[in-house]
């Protein structure tokens, strides 16, 4: 008994060690891809493009994972958030020929302060409520867009071109693939504050307030503040995600921030797991692979099971997500992880 | 002045389809606590069944009987099969379970009847008569029927036994329960219900909005507005919210025509409705979270 108990520390040390050792190196890898490859064509272009577009959609899905999984918050309406952050950049591009790098802390600032002024009114709402109102924020915003006034900044229905910017200091890189490393440093410097803020007081205090609000608040947590500042800071990841992605997109239209995006959102924080970080990792990479892949498989599963009509992606992900909230309700991190615990018992009994 | 009149009466009529909406929204929230997300895509899905028998050479009444009936058995199945064993589940999971079902009923409708719009018939003659100046007819006969929905299942909840069972149920299951009253079902025939009163509200507003996969979604927004303006535990308020959203909105956009003929200032107008209906929504949530006529409810710790 004395020998597990003082061995068992140690393992677990040598096993963390071991976990950060490796994400270090996977990042390294990540990040020396561009110029491995470099001009080759051995991955194209549009391949770092996708790349792009799912560490992006995972930016935006551990936003929704701080609120949601890590607050106890319930949003259907972060397509929102995304289309102001993606907005403001296409705007201080297009209008006042700001770099696209100072566009990230300027979308970070404003959907901050969004997401906050939304969240004070919403604290009063819990579950299904705040639900609701994101949900009509979701359905809303198209229309928000489309305004009459806003007309000149946001040229309405055409939306906003961009041009991707050119790889800087004479770098031998593509803008796809230059692109790429800026997501991707973001991104890692993102998911990097994210742990930190969870490993701190205040994030104990918001897992605090998911798990039992009333608790928290007589353990003397300003519960209200916390709540809303947490709605601030999930808009603010989502904002940067949505900036990210107009600047590599190229584009910006009110239809790009339909529901459909603010599903898409949830469906990957709901498959990756909504209590974790990696869970929003792979959750951005579901998102960009259903939408890249869900046609094609879609039509192959119609023709595979003879089905008289051809059916939609939507039908996927709908089916996606019931089960998964029947097999797995911590999505595919919290299953791996139970998992990976079931086979550790085995092993040590 | 006469536009005034006919803004407030066409606002009436698609008052009545918000009240139907919210009447439905409101028998699954008293029954079990859910805001479902979907009642209106399930809605929608209704209404191209009901679409496809009159295709078929049904009549327009038939075809909307076998409709309601298919919607009951449909809100019964889902509740049974889907929602049942989620009983003790987060808020979090049912809500994406109704997400869920939302994008399996919208994706199935544009997959087997196409994202065309089609038009939908109205099942009232074109007639002239006093007053038709203000109103036309379909908009009488969507008051009509609704206000026929209404009454009908107010007389179900108050003067059968079944209904007496299901507000029991709802109220306080706990006793229902030990009075003998089968508690599941009720809640299966609640859902049933509220699928057939969303089913006749389909049919009702598709000759207006025509007929495509994404005719509800505004639709169940407005229908959430009406919902917690009345209260969202109260089936009486609900139908009254449901009647005041439908003319605040017409009334937002008379207004704003208005002001942008007289002051050439223009502020909102068609363009607007759904950013008008988030507005009242989250001002409702805010200032008075219980509606007008709910209870405010007390928890115990």
């Amino acid at each position: 008994m004395t020998a597990i108990t003082t061995a068992a520390p140690a393992a677990a040390e040598t096993s963390r060690n071991l976990t950060r050792s490796m994400l270090i190196g996977l990042l390294l890898l990540a990040a020396a891809l561009p110029f491995i490859v470099g001009k080759s064509g051995f991955i194209s272009n549009f391949t770092f493009l996708q790349l792009s577009l799912m560490i992006v959609y995972a930016i935006a899905v551990l936003g929704l994972n701080l609120l949601t999984g890590f607050n106890g918050q319930i949003s259907l309406g972060h397509g929102a958030f995304f289309a102001v952050g993606a907005y403001t950049a296409a705007i201080l591009i297009e209008h006042y020929g700001v770099n696209y790098w100072l566009t990230l802390p300027a979308a970070a600032l404003i959907c901050f302060v969004v997401g906050y002024l939304f969240g004070l009114p919403a604290l009063r709402l819990e579950g299904h409520y705040l639900a609701l109102a994101t949900f009509g924020l979701a359905i809303a915003v198209p229309q928000m867009l489309k305004y009459k006034h806003l007309e000149p900044l946001t040229n309405g229905v055409m939306g906003i071109n961009l041009l991707k910017p050119d790889a800087p200091f004479g770098l031998p890189l593509s803008g796809d693939q230059w692109m790429y490393l800026v997501v991707l440093i973001v991104a890692v410097a993102m998911f990097w504050m994210a742990r930190n803020l969870l490993n701190s007081r205040p994030g104990r205090a918001m897992v605090a307030i998911r798990d039992h609000t009333l608790a928290a608040s007589t353990m003397g947590i300003d519960t209200s503040r916390y709540k809303a500042t947490v709605f601030g800071i999930s808009a603010l990841y989502v904002g940067v995600a949505g900036a990210l992605h107009a600047i590599i997109f190229e584009f910006v239209s009110p239809d790009s921030f339909r529901f459909e995006l603010s599903i898409a959102i949830l469906v990957g924080a709901v498959v990756g797991g909504v209590a974790s970080l990696p869970g929003a990792v792979i959750g951005g990479i579901f998102v960009q692979f259903i939408e890249k892949y869900a046609d094609a498989m879609t039509k192959k599963l119609t023709q595979a099971i003879h089905l008289p009509l051809e059916l939609q992606p939507w039908t996927l992900y709908g089916i996606t997500l019931i089960v998964l909230i029947y097999v797995m309700p911590g999505g595919i991190a919290g299953g791996l992880a139970a998992l990976w615990a079931r086979l550790r018992r085995s092993q040590g009994g | 002045m006469e536009q005034l009149i006919q803004q407030i009466a066409s606002g009436l009529a698609s008052g009545a389809i918000y009240a139907l909406v919210a009447l439905a929204l409101v028998m699954i929230f008293t029954a079990t606590d859910h805001l479902n997300f979907a009642q209106g895509e399930m809605a929608m899905f209704s209404t191209y069944i009901c679409w496809q028998l009159i295709q078929w050479g049904f009549p327009f009444w038939p075809a909307l009987g076998f409709t309601i009936l298919f919607s009951f058995l449909l809100g019964v199945a889902i509740e049974r099969i889907i929602l049942r064993p989620l009983h003790n589940a987060s808020v979090l999971s049912i809500v994406v379970v109704f997400i869920g079902l939302l994008a399996i009923f919208h994706s199935l409708a544009g997959s087997i009847w196409s994202h065309t719009i089609k038009n939908f018939p109205s099942p009232f003659p074109n007639v002239t008569f006093a007053g038709s100046g203000y109103i036309g007819s379909h908009q009488i006969g969507m008051i009509l029927v609704s206000l026929l929905m209404l009454f009908a299942l107010y007389a179900f909840f108050r003067f059968t036994p079944l209904g007496l069972a299901m507000r029991a149920a709802a109220q306080n299951p706990v006793s229902a329960r030990l009075v003998g009253v089968k508690v599941d079902w009720m809640l299966a025939l609640g859902w049933g219900l509220a699928a057939a009163v969303g089913a006749v509200a389909g049919a009702m507003v598709a000759p207006v909005v025509y007929l495509e996969p994404n005719m509800m979604a505004s639709i169940l927004l407005y229908g959430f507005a009406g919902a917690l303006v009345g209260g969202i535990s109260n089936p009486a308020g609900a139908v009254f919210g449901g009647f005041l959203v439908g003319v605040l909105e017409n009334l937002v956009a008379y207004f704003g025509n208005l002001t942008e003929k007289t002051f050439g200032i223009y502020i909102v107008g068609n363009g607007e409705k759904l950013t008008v209906a988030l507005i009242i929504v989250i001002t409702i949530l805010t200032l008075k979270p219980a509606g007008l006529f709910g209870r405010t409810t007390v928890r115990r710790v």
